[in-house]
C-alpha cells in the first residue's frame, strides 16, 4: 500500500505526540526543549526535497513514497543475536557492539565500565546513568537545522551508541559499532551516537551499517563526536545494504586544540546513501583527514555532504573522495570547506574523482571553498571521466584480458583511498571487498560487512593485490 | 614468422601506410627507419592491435594467424610485444603485479597453470639482475615518475619477462642518454635467440651502433621505399633523410 510525502510526515508527527512520554523519559529541560523545537522544525519544513540546493540531485521522495513502522520499544530479539552480528576478521582484535533496528542490543542495558576507564554501551542507558556528561554534549554539535532529517532524528531518537573515552584513555581494540536491520516489516530507523574522546585520548572506530534482509528500511542516523585536546580518532564507515534501503547518515565532528581525525566511509552496496559529514575545527592545530570511496552500479545512489569549518587559526583538513559508477548508478559529491575570517593560516585540500564505466551512470560533483582569511592555502579538484584507453591498450598489449585491464584499473583507482586505511588487517579485508565488489562477488552480506568465516577463501585476483 | 602484405592503415580517413610490404623471418633482427611522420609508429601500433587504426586493405599474419582475428591481448599472448614509445604511467598497479597478471593471463592462453609464485619472484630477480635494474623500480607502480630512462629500461625489462617471439620496439633510443642507451641494447642483444624476432623503429642510426640489424628498412611517406643490410644505415646517416626523399621523387 502506498503513502503519500504528506501522509508520511503526519504520521511522524503523530508518532510524536502519541509517544511524547516514552520518546524523552530520560530527557533534562534542555533535551526536552530541543525536541520539540526540532519537531516544530520538522513539521514547518517538512522532508527536504529537490527544490533545495543541497538536495538538488538527490531526490528522496521515491524512499519516502512507502508506508514504515516506527518501534517505541527495543525489539524482543531471541538469545542468538549476539552471536548472529558477532564480526570477525583474522588478526583484527574489535570490541563489537551492536544496534538491531536501531536498539542496542548486547546483553546487558546497562552501560559497560572498562577498567581502563573507557565506557561503551546504549544511549539511553547513558541518558540515564551519566546525565551530566549527555547534558554537556548530547545536541551541542549537530544543528537540527540543516534539514528536515536531522530535525526528525532530534525530535524522535531514543536510542544508539554511546561512547567514552576520558582523558588520556587510549583504546587499545578497535571499537566496532554495526547496525543491523531486521525486520519483518519496513522500518523507519532513527538512530543516534554520541562519541566523547578526552584530551589525548585515542580510539579506533569501525562503524558499519548493514541490511541482513531484504525489507525497505530507512535510517536515519545523527552521530555526534567530541575530540578533546590532542584526541586522536581514527573512524571508518563501511556501508553494504540491500538495494531496496535508505541510509542517511550525518555525522558532526567537533575538533579541539591539536585534536586528529580521520574519517573513511567505504560504501560497497546501498539503494539510497547520503553521507553528510561536517567537521568543525574548533581549536588551533586541529587536523580533519576527510575520505571517502563508493562504488556503485545497478540504480544505487550515493550522496556525499562535507562541510569543513576552519573556524581557527593554524588547522589542516584533506578530503579525497573516488567513486566508480556503473550501469545507471548516480553519485553526488558536495564539498564545502569554510575559512572563516581569523582562520590563518589554514592549509585545506580537497579532491573528488569520479570514474563512470556505463554511459548512463551520472555523477555531480561541486567542490566550494568559501574564504574570509587571507593567509591561508586552499586547493580542490574534481574530475570525471571513463577508463584510461592508453591505459588500457597498454595492459592489455601485454596479454592482460580486456577484463582483467578494467579490473586492475577500476582497483588502482580505489586503491588511493584503501591505502589510507592505517589498520593493515582491516586495509586487507576491505581491499578484499573492493576487490569482491569490482568483480560483482560481493553479495549483500547474510551477516556484517566485515563477517568472514574462516573457510572463507580470500578474493584470488590471480595477482597478489597485497604488494601494490 | 610475421608476413605484412600491402597493408593499407588509415586514421580519421587520413590515409597513413599506403601499401606496406614485410616478411621478417625467425632469428632476424629488422630496423625501420625514416624521418619523423612517415608511419613508423603507426606500423607497430597496427602490429599489435590497436583499434584506432582502419585498415582498408592488406593483411598481417603471424606465424600463419591472421592477426585481424586476434585481440590485443591475444596477439601479446601469441607472442607479440610491443615496447612502446611513451610507455603509460598506471599509479596503483606496481610492476611486480602487473608482469604477474600479463605472464599469468599469457599462460592460462596456452593452457598452462599460473607461474608459482617462486618461481615468478625468482623470475623477476634473474631478469632484473640481468638488465642491471634495482629492486626499488620493481615495486613502485607501473612508470609513474620514472625519468625517461627509467620507462624504457622498463619496457625492455617487460620484454625480458614475457619472452615474446617478436618484439617491436617503437623509437626506444628516443630521449635516452648513451648509458640508458647502452642497457637497452645489452638487454636487446641478450635476449635475441635463433627463435625470436625484432622489428627496431629507430630516427637514428645510433642505436643500431648497438643492435645490429640483419636487415633495415626505410619507411617514408607510408610505404617501404628502400631495403638492405646494416651499411644502408649508415648511407642514411651520412647522406640524411633528403637523400631518400630525392631518391624516391625522382
Amino acid at each position: 500500500m502506498e503513502e503519500t510525502i504528506l501522509t508520511i510526515k503526519e504520521s511522524l508527527l503523530s508518532h510524536f505526540r502519541q509517544n511524547r512520554k516514552l520518546l524523552g523519559k530520560a530527557d533534562n529541560q534542555r533535551i526536552a526543549g530541543l525536541r520539540e523545537e526540532a519537531l516544530e522544525y520538522f513539521n514547518e519544513q517538512g522532508f527536504p526535497d529537490i527544490k533545495q540546493e543541497k538536495w538538488r540531485n538527490t531526490d528522496i521522495s521515491k524512499v519516502l513514497e512507502r508506508s514504515y513502522s516506527f518501534q517505541v520499544e527495543p525489539p524482543q530479539y531471541n538469545t542468538n543475536s549476539e552471536k548472529l552480528f558477532r564480526c570477525e576478521v583474522p588478526g583484527f582484535d574489535t570490541l563489537s557492539v551492536t544496534v538491531l533496528n536501531g536498539w542496542y542490543v548486547n546483553g546487558s542495558t546497562r552501560l559497560n565500565y572498562y577498567e581502563n576507564g573507557m565506557i561503551v554501551g546504549s544511549l539511553r542507558a547513558a541518558f540515564e546513568e551519566l546525565p551530566e556528561l549527555v547534558e554537556k554534549h548530547y545536541g551541542r554539535y549537530a544543528d537540527f537545522k540543516v534539514h528536515g532529517l536531522a530535525a526528525l532524528n532530534t525530535a524522535l531518537a531514543m536510542d544508539g551508541i554511546f561512547i567514552y573515552l576520558p582523558d588520556n584513555v587510549v583504546a587499545e581494540k578497535t571499537l566496532q559499532m554495526v547496525s543491523v536491520i531486521n525486520a519483518n516489516e519496513d522500518t523507519m530507523i532513527q538512530l543516534r551516537n554520541l562519541i566523547i574522546l578526552g584530551k589525548n585520548s585515542k580510539l579506533t572506530l569501525v562503524q558499519c551499517d548493514d541490511s541482513i534482509d531484504d525489507h525497505r528500511s530507512f535510517i536515519n542516523t545523527v552521530s555526534e563526536f567530541s575530540l578533546g585536546e590532542n584526541a586522536k580518532l581514527d573512524h571508518y564507515k563501511l556501508q553494504n545494504k540491500n538495494d531496496r534501503s535508505a541510509l542517511l547518515n550525518t555525522s558532526w565532528f567537533n575538533l579541539d586544540k591539536f585534536a586528529n581525525l580521520s574519517t573513511n566511509g567505504i560504501s560497497l552496496n546501498g539503494g539510497f546513501i547520503r553521507n553528510e559529514t561536517y567537521a568543525t575545527l574548533a581549536g588551533s592545530g586541529a587536523n580533519a583527514d576527510i575520505y571517502g570511496l563508493y562504488l556503485m552500479d545497478r540504480n544505487q545512489h550515493i550522496d556525499n555532504q562535507v562541510f569543513v569549518d576552519h573556524a581557527v587559526p593554524d588547522c589542516t583538513s584533506s578530503e579525497m573522495f573516488k567513486g566508480i559508477l556503473d550501469d545507471h548508478a548516480s553519485g553526488v559529491f558536495n564539498g564545502h570547506i569554510l575559512v572563516r575570517k581569523d582562520a590563518q593560516r589554514t592549509n585545506a585540500y580537497q579532491n573528488n574523482k569520479n570514474i563512470l564505466i556505463s554511459d548512463k551512470a551520472v555523477v555531480d560533483t561541486k567542490p566550494f571553498l568559501e574564504i574570509y582569511a587571507d593567509d591561508v592555502k586552499c586547493s580542490h579538484g574534481a574530475t570525471v571521466g571513463q577508463l584510461d584507453q592508453e591505459a588500457m591498450f597498454y595492459l592489455r598489449s601485454r596479454g592482460i584480458s580486456y577484463e582483467n585491464a578494467r579490473m586492475l584499473l577500476m582497483y588502482a583507482f580505489a586503491a588511493e583511498v584503501v591505502n589510507k586505511i592505517s589498520i593493515e588487517s582491516l586495509r586487507n579485508r576491505i581491499d578484499d571487498l573492493v576487490k569482491k565488489r569490482l568483480r560483482g562477488e560481493l553479495s549483500i552480506c547474510d551477516q556484517c560487512v566485515l563477517h568472514c568465516n574462516a573457510s572463507e577463501q580470500r578474493a584470488m585476483f590471480k595477482i597478489d593485490m597485497s604488494r601494490i | 614468422m610475421l608476413t605484412i602484405r600491402n597493408l593499407r592503415v588509415s586514421i580519421n580517413n587520413k590515409e597513413i601506410l599506403k601499401g606496406v610490404n614485410l616478411e621478417v623471418k625467425a632469428g632476424e633482427v629488422h630496423a625501420i627507419m625514416g624521418p619523423n611522420g612517415t608511419g613508423k609508429s603507426t606500423l607497430a601500433s597496427v602490429i599489435a592491435g590497436r583499434d584506432i587504426f582502419e585498415i582498408t586493405e592488406g593483411e598481417v599474419t603471424f606465424n600463419g594467424k591472421d592477426l585481424s582475428d586476434l585481440s590485443v591481448d591475444e596477439r601479446a599472448a601469441e607472442g607479440i610485444f610491443l615496447g612502446f614509445q611513451y610507455p603509460v604511467e598506471i599509479p596503483g598497479v606496481s610492476i611486480t603485479n602487473f608482469m604477474r597478471t600479463a605472464v599469468n593471463e599469457q599462460r592460462k592462453y596456452k593452457g598452462l597453470d599460473p607461474m608459482p609464485a617462486s618461481e615468478f619472484l625468482a623470475k623477476m630477480e634473474e631478469k632484473k639482475k640481468m638488465l642491471d635494474i634495482h629492486a626499488k623500480l620493481a615495486n613502485r607502480s607501473v612508470n609513474e615518475g620514472f625519468s625517461g630512462g627509467e620507462k624504457k629500461k622498463n619496457e625492455i625489462f617487460q620484454m625480458a619477462m614475457l619472452e615474446p617471439k617478436l618484439a617491436i620496439l617503437d623509437e626506444t633510443d628516443s630521449g635516452l642518454d648513451i648509458d640508458a642507451l647502452k642497457i637497452v641494447a645489452n638487454g636487446v642483444n641478450m635476449l635475441r635467440r635463433p627463435d625470436n624476432a625484432f622489428l627496431v623503429i629507430t630516427h637514428y642510426q645510433r642505436l643500431l651502433d648497438y643492435i645490429v640489424p640483419d636487415i633495415v628498412h626505410v619507411l617514408y611517406d607510408g610505404r617501404i621505399v628502400r631495403s638492405g643490410g646494416k651499411e644502408l644505415a649508415l648511407e642514411l646517416e651520412e647522406k640524411g633523410y633528403e637523400w631518400i626523399k630525392s631518391e624516391v621523387e625522382k
